[in-house]
């Protein structure tokens, strides 16, 4: 068991901070709110939602473009791509293979698969890991126009990020757990 | 959707180079037999439907470690559990999309194979009708071992020791339907061969789901 009694209401707009120390249940909470784990007790309810996860399940020897376009396509949303490259200042990639960009690189990539999800609630795990200054504050104002737009993001994250208005959700390790 | 996701895995399939290595590997294995027996043709050509069998089930195994181990690690199995598609379907568009890398190529090779071992042509059919009933169960069980073998250490050498032996009736009733009035091996080839086509999605699915937590 990591953690239990947890009750986290998104509204619109709204954001949530996950922190903790190292194993604590951070990304744990983040894929179950994903969906990919199952909750011991009680329930997740989430409208449409996107994760960065720790991978950035781009296929390495794809153009950038042409990677994030097959996941696109899954989510309906091809036109977009375009823009979301844009937006994390990774256009001049496009038709670099994955595997050629660097850690920051990649990293910002896989947040441009977020923006061009057109997904409501953004869960991302992380998001700073690998990412320069100017990088992160461009990951900031990206925050800033979701829930600008109406959508909602749950961020775990060990490095201060300037989410203004989030809700801190502090997880500690249970006295009880043995695992 | 799941045309997306055939179609990547397809173009995966042919890129990597997979397709070839898995035709040039069943040329060996087909080859190494007459080496191994002698050049008597008429002898080869008896065994020459088994021997294509044979090889087809060790071609089968080297295309299990990229099936499934790298988008595990990568997190597109995350990625697409996340956007609300079912493992089980997830690895049933994988099976498909390992069936049309890998079937063709084999049953190209089947004809220079036969050729090598003198098989007669109507033998030949025999081969190539079994193979086209075969081959996607050996699809299914390749994706089903390779996600019941992802991310262990030596997972090639122990997906063999899986896949083989659950490959057995394939092989017994593909070359079984060779021999004269081999119609009836045909129909339970086909029987085991659907047995394991509806069976192994939902293997793989649970393997993968487990393999992500």
């Amino acid at each position: 068991m990591l953690f239990a009694g947890l009750d986290l209401r998104l509204a619109a707009g709204a954001a949530a901070v996950v922190t903790g120390p190292n194993g604590v249940g951070k990304s744990s909470l983040l894929r179950l709110c994903a969906g990919l784990l199952a909750p011991a007790a009680g329930r997740v309810v989430a409208p449409s939602r996107t994760l960065l996860g720790e991978a950035a399940a781009l296929d390495p020897e794809l153009p950038l473009g042409r990677a994030l376009d097959f996941w696109a396509r899954l989510d309906g949303g091809r036109g977009r791509v375009a823009a979301a490259l844009e937006a994390v200042e990774l256009a001049t990639l496009r038709d670099v293979p994955v595997k050629m960009l660097s850690t920051g690189q990649r990293r910002r990539a896989a947040l441009a698969r977020v923006v061009a999800s057109g997904a409501a609630l953004w869960l991302l795990d992380e998001p700073a890991n690998g990412l320069d200054v100017a990088a992160v504050a461009r990951l900031e104002a990206l925050v800033a126009a979701h829930r600008a737009g109406g959508g909602a993001v749950l961020v775990a994250t060990h490095v201060p990020l300037a989410l203004p208005g989030a809700q801190a959700v502090e997880l500690t390790a249970m006295a009880d757990a043995p695992c | 959707m799941l045309i997306a996701l055939i179609a990547r895995d397809v173009r995966r399939g042919y890129a990597g180079g997979g397709a070839t290595l898995v035709v040039i590997f069943f040329l060996l294995v087909a080859t190494l037999f007459p080496f191994a027996i002698g050049p008597d043709a008429a002898l080869l050509a008896r065994i020459g439907g088994g021997v294509i069998w044979a090889a087809a089930l060790l071609a089968a195994l080297l295309p299990v470690e990229r099936l499934v181990a790298p988008d595990l690690e990568q997190g597109v199995f995350d990625q697409l559990a996340v956007r609300g598609l079912s493992l089980a379907l997830v690895a049933a568009a994988r099976m498909v999309a390992h069936w049309l890398t890998f079937a063709p190529p084999l049953m190209a090779a089947a004809v220079a194979a036969a050729g090598l071992l003198g098989l007669p042509g109507v033998l030949l059919w025999r081969v190539e009708l079994g193979l086209l009933i075969g081959t996607p169960a050996l699809a299914a069980l390749a994706v089903a071992v390779a996600a019941l073998t992802a991310g262990f250490r030596g997972a090639g050498a122990l997906a063999g020791l899986l896949m083989l032996p659950l490959a057995v009736p394939l092989l017994i009733f593909g070359a079984g339907a060779l021999a004269e009035g081999g119609a009836g091996a045909f129909k339970l080839l086909a029987a085991t061969s659907l047995l394991l086509v509806a069976g192994s999605p939902f293997v793989a699915g649970a393997a993968i789901r487990a393999g992500m937590d």
